[in-house]
């Protein structure tokens, strides 16, 4: 654990970025740029992860599992949906979420 | 002096994740979310996860960002300015996430979290014995699910972006 620092620092820290990342994610029509404000979603909750797992249980490391793991699925998330944004721009040649509207009917 | 790199480091965590999702260029908004990832890699160089710190600027700030870029460098060009959303649209979201942060940020404060269990925190030599031991409190399924996992993205991610042009 960080000397000086509480467990409440870090977690207002990691909520506030959480909800920049919804902010990011209701605003933004460009579908690269909703990739990017999960990944800040997804980075705040690893945070939470390791913080309670530092603070609180620090002998087990439950959270450093998962915050591993979770950067895994991370990768493999981002690769396939990179894949299907190159597919659609081939397609649609657009890669905004008011364009792209080929299955909605 | 703990404290001191800790609020520098959550200040350039806040300032560029807001900055990475109102930034009008995007391949600015992947260089600011490059730098959020390399704050949060040195948040854990702090807690004394070295192993985790060390992977998340391998494979966050060094796998999926240069993924990023490239996905943007193939689908438009960078000079272009991304579209300004609606005021309306800004104002309701912008909106809701002050409600999240007040409502999270109040209830954090509010509770009393349990007495610290004493304890060693986990070096890399058992990270690689938890990770592969099959006794309780082992990590050995969900390892080998995660190699499947990715190797399934793998050949998805390939299968997908090679499909012969229509």
């Amino acid at each position: 654990m960080i000397p000086g620092v509480s467990l409440y620092e870090i977690l207002t820290i990691s909520a506030v970025v959480f909800f920049i990342g919804v902010y990011g994610f209701l605003t933004r029509k460009n579908l690269i740029s909703i990739l990017l404000s999960v990944e800040l979603i997804l980075n705040a909750v690893a945070v939470n992860f390791v913080a309670f797992n530092v603070y609180l249980y620090p002998g087990d490391s439950q959270g450093l599992f998962f915050t591993l793991f979770m950067i895994a699925i991370a990768a493999a998330e981002v690769a396939i949906a990179i894949a299907i944004i190159v597919d659609l721009y081939r397609l649609v040649k657009s890669v905004d979420v008011d364009e792209t509207t080929e299955m909605k009917y | 002096m703990e404290r001191i790199i800790f609020y520098i480091l959550a200040a350039v965590i806040v300032t560029f994740s807001f900055l990475s999702v109102t930034s009008a260029k995007i391949l600015r908004a992947a260089v600011y979310l490059f730098l959020v990832l390399i704050g949060i890699a040195g948040f854990y160089f702090m807690v004394g996860y070295h192993f985790l710190g060390a992977v998340q600027l391998t494979v966050y700030a060094g796998g999926i960002v240069v993924l990023i870029i490239f996905a943007i460098l193939l689908t438009e060009q960078i000079d272009n300015r991304l579209a300004r959303p609606k005021a309306g649209m800004v104002i309701a979201s912008a909106m809701l996430a002050l409600l999240g942060i007040g409502v999270s940020v109040y209830s954090i404060l509010n509770h009393v979290f349990d007495k610290k269990i004493a304890g060693q925190l986990a070096t890399v030599d058992d990270i690689g014995t938890k990770l592969l031991s099959f006794d309780a409190g082992g990590y050995v399924l969900p390892f080998e699910l995660i190699s499947i996992l990715l190797l399934a993205a793998m050949i998805g991610a390939i299968v997908i972006a090679k499909r012969p042009i229509r």
